[in-house]
């Protein structure tokens, strides 16, 4: 009998990761790629049970899960006071004396996220700190306007200061089957963002099969996307236990035959900080560890953070937190 | 560490369920136990350590059973059994039902106790054992309630003797608990002596609920108590175990009369074609051998991947068991517990030291310094003539092989002793339910593993054992007939001096293979009639017979696949061909036994012949309502090739009474005709020959049942042997089965009921249920 070991040569923590370049469309991969809605269930039930953080642990897991949120607004009634104030908050999710009182400083979340209109108020905003302001983007929320005003919002949002752009996919393509097309269509959008990074909103919501998230989920990452990420907050369902399990999975399988990592980020109806934990253990026990930072994970939400700030003071203290101790963002 | 630090090293840390409660109870009882016998602990007496195995602390001193202790046991369930039974379904239901509540409001206690006593992950404790334990008395209070609409030709066995294993302690407690008081028994029961303490708060909670006194008895220590309860005035043994053990209580109970049901090990495959979605199937591996660090009867534990998928499928599974944890039982963030004792630690090192084939890899990362660890482990590479593809291992080593084609996949997965259960990952549908069906296992998992509910019953074939606990089919290990059979007297052979009655030769032969064959000895018999004439000359059978019609059995599986209606027309045909040659067989009858009984009773083998060819498309499997979004098949399959000692008091009927519903199920059959009376068995193949009966499905032998029971009953190929024999058999039957645990069907030397009406006794006997579980949803 021989024994195998895992090589484990200790590495140098990695900090900019190398962008994914994408690569031709697969069609044999994406074609082969199964997801058994009924197994993936099982897995996201128990997965809550199977995995638990507390005390400083949890305290600590939650500012991680800070640092990875987008912080949102997208409404209809937005204007340029609404933004400034979320990006304060941004800049400061934590209460002084709470991060003090954790030892921990220079906690910001990870970006702040609107719509176009609002790039240039939330870069103003933000200036000086290294918080990127991500624009949704390409006909937010149903990507159905002429694709080449799609292309065009793309490149105005980044002339304003978007460092990362979240684009829609046209879920048709997906429920036809038409990957060729999705593909070109994701190639357009990640070549019209430049520098700035790509995330890819799939629409699980109304993509019908976890089998057809797992196949859009390959083609945009093999069409450049930086980062994928479930629903534009609009949708009926939003992220889910599930269909983060297949995102997550075809991510790690495109890693293991590109070598390179796509990030993740999942998107509406995360509002509570137990649910941030249960994400972060899935992204370390699926993933890994380096999927815990910032630049590979985010979370799309907008009351999360407000319940995190609840849990942090409860820590602090041991007495319940309100809402209302802590600064509205 | 700090805040800070953890923030950028993103650790798990402890998260520890609080094991004071339960420490607490064991404070309250005194840290000592003794038995529950006749609704009350009795004072503790000599005895053991039951230690926490993840740390080794002692938790509580045990009692050893004596033989008094074990004796007051029975004897307080014995006499508690009439009331108990007379107390009808819908009371009972009440005490079941309060069971149930009373073990989920103490869930947390079962759980954390549990984890204590038996190192399981406190995940699996309180997420799955104490629930599924929960909901076997909730499922079971409705089956008590149930019995009497539903079940009306059944009733109580009596007092039943339950050995439980360390594995699942209070969850097997259930199994074996709640259908046995459901259906109207009283038990005594004993735990592993490793684990006795969730059923001594169990026993506990009896008294909460009121149970009445000596309805359940609990009594604990090593293996010697197990063989008091064997050896006691019970009706009923069931256990759960080890297969060495199992034969062993086969082999004690033999010829005593006592029911028998046997849950034992097994070596179940796990299968993976390559369009399966790979990382579910790994996943489902940590729920098949790293769950309860693998120390489960039906774990997956020999791996079977399609060979183009192999290597991809390796490399995702060692990713994925880099990321179990293995520590403290109690922390919640845990995935791998400790082993149960140190003896099975070091068997568990021991057996996986000895092995020389494949490539091992094992969960990286230290284990905890005390306590009785082992990591996960898995090793590839391996062929299905290395000894770790063939032995149960009991804890998480993985072995596994690759296949070619589905043909092979099935081939490899049945290359075993054991048929307890098995796993198969396609996203086909039509490869699922191909497959599905032809795997020799109790259980099957379609894209999902080591799913259980009370409503499906749980058991294996072959040498996993007999008997299924859950479900409907579940019923039947704790009832039995209702009715009184009566002693039967040994039927010897006439014998006389007259003159042939035809001065031609007649000398019936075998008839083995579709073909008439004379017997290997050379040998035959004279057989005279009531009047003294002789009659003509039977064959006698000897073990090489036996070995010829079992090999003609074994060639005929086929049968096994033909349709329920196919077999309903044949059996229709031989009624109408027996029909046509009525008065002939009546004759025949006569002229053997004296009297004028021939003509019922041939009305009586065309009837039967009629019934269960009317059976054979009919006799449903069911769609159990588990709780998950899917079905749970249960599947009737024939039991495989059966070996019958023919009535003697009824030659032709005792012989078709047996052999229509076996083969209207599927089985092939060794008939041994009527021992005293063997002529019409002789005749009778001129019957099966004329009724487009498939060679080697019905084999008929005659000569000694006593010479003849013997090889059948250890030949390992044949899954069955029954016997409604006059000569007093059982014994010898029971105890030669133990060669591969063939199920045995015998009558302890009483008569059997064989009118049409008692068809469904017949029909269980001929089938096994298979439970195929589908989860779907896309």
């Amino acid at each position: 009998m021989t024994t195998l070991t895992r090589e484990t040569t200790a590495q140098l923590p990695q900090v900019s990761e190398p962008r994914n370049p994408g690569m031709d469309l697969d069609l044999d991969w994406v074609r082969a790629v199964q997801a058994n809605t009924s197994a993936i269930e099982r897995r996201a039930a128990t997965l809550p049970g199977r995995r638990s953080v507390k005390k400083d642990w949890q305290a600590a897991w939650l500012c991680r899960a800070i640092s990875c949120i987008d912080l949102t607004t997208l409404s209809g009634d937005d204007t340029a006071d609404r933004v400034r104030r979320l990006c304060a908050k941004a800049r400061q999710p934590v209460r002084a004396d709470l991060l003090d009182a954790l030892g921990m400083d220079g906690l910001t979340v990870g970006a702040v996220c609107v719509y176009h209109d609002m790039v240039a108020t939330a870069v103003d905003a933000l200036q000086g700190t290294n918080i990127p302001v991500a624009a949704v983007s390409t006909g937010f929320p149903a990507g159905l306007s002429p694709f080449h005003l799609r292309v065009a919002e793309i490149g105005e949002s980044v002339k304003a200061g978007a460092k990362e752009i979240d684009i829609v996919i046209s879920r048709r393509l997906v429920l036809g089957g038409d990957w060729q097309a999705l593909y070109d269509e994701m190639r357009t959008f990640r070549d019209a963002c430049g520098d700035a990074h790509v995330k890819a909103i799939l629409a699980t919501g109304e993509l019908g099969t976890l089998r057809n998230v797992a196949r859009a989920s390959l083609v945009c990452m093999m069409a450049g996307a930086d980062f994928i990420k479930t629903s534009t907050g609009k949708e009926s369902v939003n992220a889910t236990l599930p269909v983060s399990l297949v995102m997550i999975r075809a991510i790690r399988d495109y890693w293991q035959r590109t070598g390179y990592r796509v990030g993740y980020k999942p998107a509406g109806g995360i509002s509570k900080a137990k649910d941030a934990l249960v994400y972060l253990s899935l992204m370390k026990d699926e993933l890994g560890d380096r999927w815990l930072q910032p630049d590979m994970f985010r979370f799309g939400a907008s009351s999360l953070l407000g319940d995190i700030e609840r849990q942090l003071e409860h820590h602090a203290t041991g007495a319940y937190s309100a809402g209302h101790r802590h600064a509205a963002g | 560490m700090t805040v800070k630090q953890i923030f950028g090293s993103m650790e798990y840390g402890p998260a520890p369920e609080s094991a004071a409660e339960a420490l607490a109870w064991l404070v309250d009882q005194g840290d000592r136990f003794g038995h529950f016998i006749n609704g009350a602990f009795t004072t503790p007496g000599d005895g053991f350590e039951s230690r926490n195995p993840a740390t080794g602390d002692v938790l509580a001193t045990l009692s050893q059973a004596t033989q008094a202790d074990v004796d007051a046991a029975v004897t307080a369930a014995r006499r508690a059994q009439p009331r108990w039974e007379k107390l009808g379904g819908p009371g009972r239901a009440r005490y079941l039902y309060a069971l149930a509540r009373l073990l989920q409001k103490h869930s947390r206690l079962f759980a954390v106790l549990e984890t204590l006593d038996n190192g399981k992950p406190i995940r699996e404790s309180r997420d799955i054992d104490v629930p599924l334990a929960q909901r076997h008395f909730y499922y079971h209070a409705g089956m008590a309630q149930l019995m009497e609409t539903e079940l009306p030709d059944r009733q109580a066995m009596g007092v039943c003797g339950q050995i439980i294993p360390w594995n699942f302690p209070l969850l097997m407690l259930a199994w074996k608990i709640a259908p046995a008081l459901a259906m109207g028994n009283t038990v005594v029961l004993k735990p592993a002596e490793y684990t006795s303490l969730t059923a001594l708060l169990f026993a506990d909670i009896c008294m909460q609920a009121g149970l009445p006194k000596g309805v359940v008895n609990i009594v604990t220590g090593d293996g010697t108590v197990g063989e008091m309860i064997v050896a006691a005035e019970v009706d009923k043994i069931a256990f759960t175990g080890s297969t060495a053990v199992g034969r062993r209580i086969r082999k004690a109970t033999a010829g005593s009369g006592k029911a028998l049901t046997l849950e034992l090990g097994g070596k179940s495959p796990y299968i993976v074609f390559d369009d399966a979605d790979l990382d579910s199937a790994v996943e489902g591996l940590v729920d098949a051998i790293w769950f309860n660090q693998g120390q489960v009867c039906c774990a997956g534990s020999r791996l079977l991947v399609q060979e183009d998928i192999a290597d991809r499928f390796y490399t995702k599974l060692r990713q994925r068991m880099d990321g179990l944890r293995i520590g403290d039982p109690l922390d919640k963030c845990i995935d791998v517990g400790a082993v149960v004792d140190p003896v099975q630690l070091r068997s568990i090192t021991r057996m996986v030291e000895a092995n020389t084939a494949g490539t091992m890899y094992q969960t990286p990362g230290p284990l905890p310094e005390t306590g009785c660890f082992y990591p996960p482990t898995l090793i590839t590479g391996m062929e299905p003539s290395d000894p770790l593809m063939q032995d149960e291992i009991f804890g998480p080593v993985l072995v596994s092989t690759t296949f070619r084609t589905p043909s092979e996949a099935v081939s490899l997965a049945n290359n075993t002793r054991y048929g307890l259960a098995a796993t198969v990952w396609t996203e086909n549908v039509n490869l699922a339910l191909d497959i599905a069906p032809k795997l020799v296992a109790g259980v099957v998992w379609v894209n999902a593993t080591n799913l259980f509910d009370a409503a499906a019953g749980f058991g294996g074939v072959r040498e996993s054992g007999f008997g299924r606990e859950g479900g409907w089919e579940g019923l039947s290990a704790y009832t039995k007939p209702t009715g009184k059979p009566r002693a039967i007297k040994q039927i010897e052979p006439l014998h006389g001096s007259g003159a042939p009655t035809d001065p031609i030769d007649r000398t019936s032969k075998l008839y083995v293979g579709g073909k008439q064959a004379r017997p290997d000895g050379g040998y035959s018999r004279p057989v005279w009639g009531k009047s003294g004439a002789l009659l003509g000359h039977a064959s006698l059978a000897n073990r090489k017979d036996v070995r010829n019609a079992v090999e003609a059995a074994q060639s005929a599986t086929g049968w096994a696949k033909t349709t329920g209606h196919l077999r309903a027309q044949i059996l229709y045909y031989i009624g109408e061909n027996l029909s046509a040659r009525a008065g002939e067989f009546a004759h025949r009858i006569d002229a053997m036994m004296g009297g004028r009984k021939g003509a019922a009773e041939v009305e009586a083998a065309i009837q039967h012949c009629f019934t269960y060819a009317a059976w054979a498309d009919k006799f449903d499997g069911q769609a159990h309502g588990v709780p998950i979004r899917g079905v749970a098949l249960a599947m009737k399959e024939p039991v495989g090739n059966i070996g019958v000692l023919c009535a003697d008091e009824a030659p032709l009927l005792g012989l078709v009474a047996a052999m229509a519903p076996a083969i209207a199920m599927g089985n092939r059959v060794v008939l041994v005709g009527s021992e005293p009376y063997p002529l019409a068995a002789a005749d009778f193949y001129q019957i099966l020959e004329t009724s487009d009966v498939p060679a080697g499905v019905v084999n008929i032998l005659t000569g000694s049942h006593a010479e003849l029971a013997k090889p059948l009953a250890t030949h390992m190929n044949v899954n069955a042997v029954w016997s409604f024999s006059s000569t007093d058999l059982s014994g010898i039957i029971e105890a030669g089965s133990v060669t591969n645990l063939k199920r045995t069907w015998v009558n302890n030397g009483k008569t059997h009921d064989w009118t049409p009406t008692n068809a469904r006794v017949c029909l269980d006997a001929a089938t096994e249920v298979k439970n195929i579980w589908i989860p779907y949803g896309e």
